[in-house]
C-alpha cells in the first residue's frame, strides 16, 4: 500500500505522487460540498421560480454571520445554529421574495440577476459598516476539533463533517424534490402553475416557501463554513461566480446535476492545486466553456 | 427626469453665485490631499477609512486654521485594481486638483501609479503598499515610501525566524507583485543565512480562500518554516486552517506581512506565540498612546496599525514642509517638496524621529513582537510583546543594493 501511495509521476513537469492525488482529491470534496450545496439552492430557485439569484453569496454570508451572532450575543453554540440560523436567514428571504423579488416573475431573467446583485451588494455594505472586512473568528466545536490519519493523509475532522454533513441535506433535498408527493406538486406548479392553482394549490405561497428553502440551503453552507473561513462580508464573493459556473455546467435548474457538479468541480480545482497552483481559480471556467462548447444545456440539462 | 422651468432656473441661479465664489477661492489656494485605499475589500481594515481619519488628525495637529491654511482631504475605493486606481489619480490631478496621493496599499496598485504622479509632477505618500521595488528599479523622486516595506518585514521577521534555526522553508505566496516581492526579499536572507527553500505554492490573489491543498503540499515539503508571504485576510484564513491541517505543531508559521487588525481577527487562542513586524504599535510609549487616545474614539472598533499611523505621520509632516514652503510653491512642484521634505527632520508621536533618504525611503524603526497570550493580555487590543527592535538605518535595504535609476543619475 505504501509503495503505491508513494509512487510518483511527472505531469507537466511537476513531480506528483499518489499520496498527493488522493489527498488533494479529498479535499477537493471538501470545497465541493460547499460548491454543491450552494448550487443546489440556486438550481432549486431557477427551476421553480426562474430567478437567477445572484444574492445567493451574500445569503451565504448571512449565515455565517447569523450563527456567530447568536454564539456572541445570545451564547448559541454551533449545533443548534446549525439549524437556526437556515430558519432565520430563510425568513429572511422569505420577507424579500414577498416584499421585493415577487414582483419580477413577469418580466425577463435579466431584471431578476440585475435586482439580486443589488441586494448583495446592499447587504455586503451593510455588514462592511458594521463589522469591517478582517472577518471575525468563530471557534470549531470541541467535539470536532483535532485530526484523523486516513491512510494517506492527515483529515481535520471538522472538514468530514463537512463533506457527510452536505452530502446528506444535498440527498435529502433531492429526494424531497424528486420523490415525495410535496416535490412532485412544486415539479407540476413550475410546470404549469394555474392549472395546478385549479386544483386548489396555493401556488404563490408554494413558491416563496420554496426561496425560503433554497435561502436556508445557502445559509446552512454559511453555517458550515464559518469555523474554517474566517466569518467576514465578502466571504460569498468567492464562491458566488464558481457556483455559478457549477450551475452552468450542471444544467441550469438540474437539481442531481448541480450536486454531482459541485463536488467533481471541488475535486478538478483540487488536483490542479497540485500541478499549477496559479490556474486553480480559472479551471472551473475553462471546464464551462468546454462543456458549453459541447453540450450547451449543460451536462444534466434536459433538451429544450 | 424631467426637468421644469422652476428647477432649470433655480440651478442657473446657484450657477451664475457659485463663480464669484469658485474665484475667490482662487486667491487662496487649497491644498487637497487624496486618500486612495481599499475600502470595500480584503485590506478595508489594514487601510479603509482609518487611514482618512488619522489623516484627519494630522490637520487637526497642525493645527492647520490656525496657520491659515486652507487643507482638504478627499478619498477613494480603489478596489485593488490598477487600472481603476490610475483613472481615479489622473482624475483627482486633472479635474479635482489633487496635491498629494496618500496611502495605497496593494503593491501592484501603488506601482500603477507612480508613473501617473511624476508625470503630472506631484507627491505621492505611500503607506500601505509592502513591495520595496517603489523605492528600488521603480523609485521616482515624486514618491516617499513611508511606513515599511517588504525587505524590512523579511529582514526583521524573516531574520528572527532564521536566528532561532528555522533553515527551511516552504513559501505560501500571494500571486502577485507584493507576494513575489516578500518571496523573493526573504529568500535572499534565507540563502545568505545558510538555508534553504524547498518549495513554493503561488495562489491566485485575489479570491483564494481555501489554502488546504497548499497546507498539506507545505506539510509534505519536510520544511521546518511555513512562510506566509500574502497579507490581510488571505493571512488569516492561512493561519486558522493550518492550525485545522496541525500545521502549527510540525512547521512553524512566520507570518511575513501582519498587522494588529489581522491578529484582532484571528483571536488570541490562535495567533498566539506568532512573530510579526510593524514600525508602530499603540502601546509602545507615552506618545503612541496620546496619538492613539486622541483616534481611538473616531475609529473604536478598528485600532490604528502601522500603516494607519503611517498615513497620520506622511500627512503631518507634508504639512510642515508646504507650510514651510509656502502653499503656492509647494502645488507647483512635486519633486521640490518631496526634496524639501527629505530635507527637513521628521518627528511625530507615531515613529518619533526619522530621517527620508534620496530614494525616497522613510527609515522608520521596525518592531519585532510576539503576540500574547490570551492570559497575558490585560485589555481590549493589548496584544503584543515587544520582542527586539531595529533602528531604520539597520532595518531597510542599503541605498546602493536598491539600484534607483534617479539615484545614479
Amino acid at each position: 500500500m505504501q509503495a503505491i501511495l508513494s509512487t510518483s509521476f511527472s505531469f507537466f513537469g511537476t513531480n506528483v505522487t499518489i499520496a498527493a492525488l488522493l489527498g488533494q482529491g479529498t479535499l477537493g470534496l471538501i470545497n465541493g460540498a460547499f460548491y454543491a450545496c450552494l448550487s443546489l439552492g440556486l438550481a432549486v430557485i431557477f427551476g421553480m421560480l426562474n430567478i437567477i439569484n445572484f444574492a445567493h453569496g451574500a445569503l451565504f454570508m448571512m449565515g455565517a454571520f447569523a450563527s456567530w451572532m447568536l454564539l456572541n450575543y445570545l451564547g448559541i453554540g454551533y449545533f443548534p445554529a446549525l439549524i437556526l440560523s437556515p430558519i432565520l436567514v430563510g425568513l429572511f428571504g422569505i420577507f424579500l421574495e414577498k416584499t421585493i423579488i415577487s414582483r419580477l416573475y413577469k418580466l425577463d431573467h435579466l431584471y431578476g440577476l440585475l435586482l439580486t446583485f443589488g441586494l448583495s451588494l446592499v447587504v455586503q455594505g451593510l455588514f462592511r459598516n458594521y463589522y469591517g472586512s478582517s472577518g471575525l473568528p468563530y471557534q470549531i466545536p470541541q467535539v470536532l476539533q483535532g485530526a484523523t490519519y486516513i491512510g494517506f493523509m492527515y483529515m481535520p475532522n471538522y472538514r468530514g463533517w463537512v463533506v457527510l454533513a452536505a452530502l446528506f441535506v444535498c440527498v435529502a433535498t433531492w429526494a424531497i424534490i424528486e420523490k415525495t408527493p410535496l416535490g412532485a406538486t412544486l415539479r407540476a406548479a413550475t410546470e404549469n402553475a394555474p392549472l395546478v392553482q385549479a386544483f386548489g394549490v396555493n401556488v404563490p405561497r408554494l413558491i416563496t416557501l420554496t426561496y425560503g428553502g433554497g435561502i436556508a440551503l445557502a445559509a446552512f453552507a454559511g453555517v458550515l463554513a464559518a469555523p474554517i473561513y474566517s466569518v467576514n462580508p465578502n466571504m460569498g464573493d468567492n464562491f458566488i461566480n464558481v457556483v455559478f459556473a457549477v450551475v452552468v455546467i450542471g444544467g441550469m435548474g438540474s437539481i442531481m446535476g448541480s450536486i454531482v457538479t459541485g463536488f467533481a468541480l471541488g475535486v478538478i480545482e483540487g488536483m490542479t492545486k497540485v500541478v499549477y497552483p496559479q490556474a486553480s481559480a480559472t479551471v472551473v471556467f475553462v471546464v464551462m466553456v468546454i462543456v458549453l462548447l459541447t453540450k450547451p444545456r449543460g451536462l444534466f440539462g434536459k433538451a429544450a | 427626469m424631467t426637468i421644469s422651468r422652476r428647477t432649470l432656473l433655480a440651478s442657473a441661479t446657484a450657477a451664475a453665485s457659485a463663480a464669484p465664489f469658485a474665484r475667490a477661492r482662487a486667491q487662496t489656494p487649497t491644498i487637497k490631499i487624496g486618500v486612495l485605499n481599499d475600502q470595500s475589500g480584503p485590506y478595508t481594515n489594514t487601510g479603509g477609512v482609518t487611514s482618512v481619519i488619522c489623516a484627519k488628525q494630522a490637520l487637526e495637529d497642525f493645527g492647520v486654521s490656525t496657520k491659515g491654511m486652507n487643507v482638504e482631504v478627499i478619498s477613494a475605493d480603489h478596489q485593488n485594481k490598477p487600472d481603476l486606481a490610475v483613472s481615479i489619480a489622473r482624475q483627482w490631478f486633472d479635474r479635482d486638483g489633487v496635491d498629494m496621493l496618500l496611502d495605497v496599499p496593494t503593491s501592484s496598485v501603488a506601482l500603477a501609479v507612480q508613473s501617473v504622479v511624476r508625470e503630472k509632477n506631484k507627491v505621492y505618500l505611500n503607506s500601505g503598499a509592502a513591495s520595496s521595488a517603489l523605492t528600488g528599479e521603480q523609485c521616482s523622486p515624486n514618491f516617499v515610501h513611508w511606513t515599511y516595506d517588504t525587505y524590512m518585514l523579511a529582514k526583521s521577521t524573516g531574520g528572527a525566524m532564521v536566528k532561532a534555526g528555522g533553515d527551511s522553508w516552504y513559501f505560501l505566496t500571494a500571486d502577485y507583485a507584493f507576494g513575489k516581492q516578500l518571496q523573493s526579499d526573504t529568500t535572499a536572507l534565507v540563502k545568505a543565512a545558510g538555508g534553504s527553500v524547498k518549495g513554493a505554492s503561488l495562489y491566485p490573489f485575489p479570491g483564494t480562500t481555501d489554502f488546504s491543498s497548499f497546507l498539506v503540499q507545505a506539510q509534505s515539503s519536510g520544511a521546518k518554516i511555513l512562510g506566509l508571504a500574502n497579507a490581510g485576510g488571505d493571512t488569516v484564513n492561512s493561519i486558522k486552517q493550518a492550525h485545522e491541517f496541525g500545521l502549527n505543531s510540525s512547521m512553524k508559521i512566520a507570518a511575513l506581512l501582519m498587522f494588529i487588525t489581522d491578529v484582532h481577527a484571528l483571536g488570541l487562542e490562535v495567533a498566539s506565540g506568532l512573530n510579526l513586524t510593524e514600525s508602530f504599535y499603540w502601546d509602545l510609549n507615552d506618545k503612541t498612546r496620546a496619538f492613539t487616545n486622541r483616534v481611538k474614539a473616531k475609529t473604536p472598533n478598528n485600532w490604528p496599525n502601522m500603516a494607519h499611523a503611517g498615513c497620520y505621520s506622511a500627512t503631518l509632516h507634508y504639512l510642515k514642509t508646504v507650510h514651510d514652503m509656502g502653499v503656492a510653491e509647494a502645488k507647483k512642484d512635486g519633486v521640490a517638496t518631496v526634496n524639501r521634505m527629505k530635507a527637513m527632520p521628521v518627528e511625530d508621536d507615531c515613529f518619533g524621529k526619522t530621517k527620508i533618504r534620496e530614494d525616497g525611503r522613510n527609515l522608520t524603526p521596525a518592531f519585532l513582537f510576539e503576540v500574547k497570550k490570551p492570559s497575558e493580555s490585560k485589555g481590549p487590543w493589548d496584544y503584543f510583546k515587544l520582542v527586539a527592535s531595529q533602528t531604520g538605518e539597520e532595518a531597510y535595504r542599503p541605498l546602493a543594493d536598491g539600484h534607483c535609476p534617479f539615484i545614479k543619475a
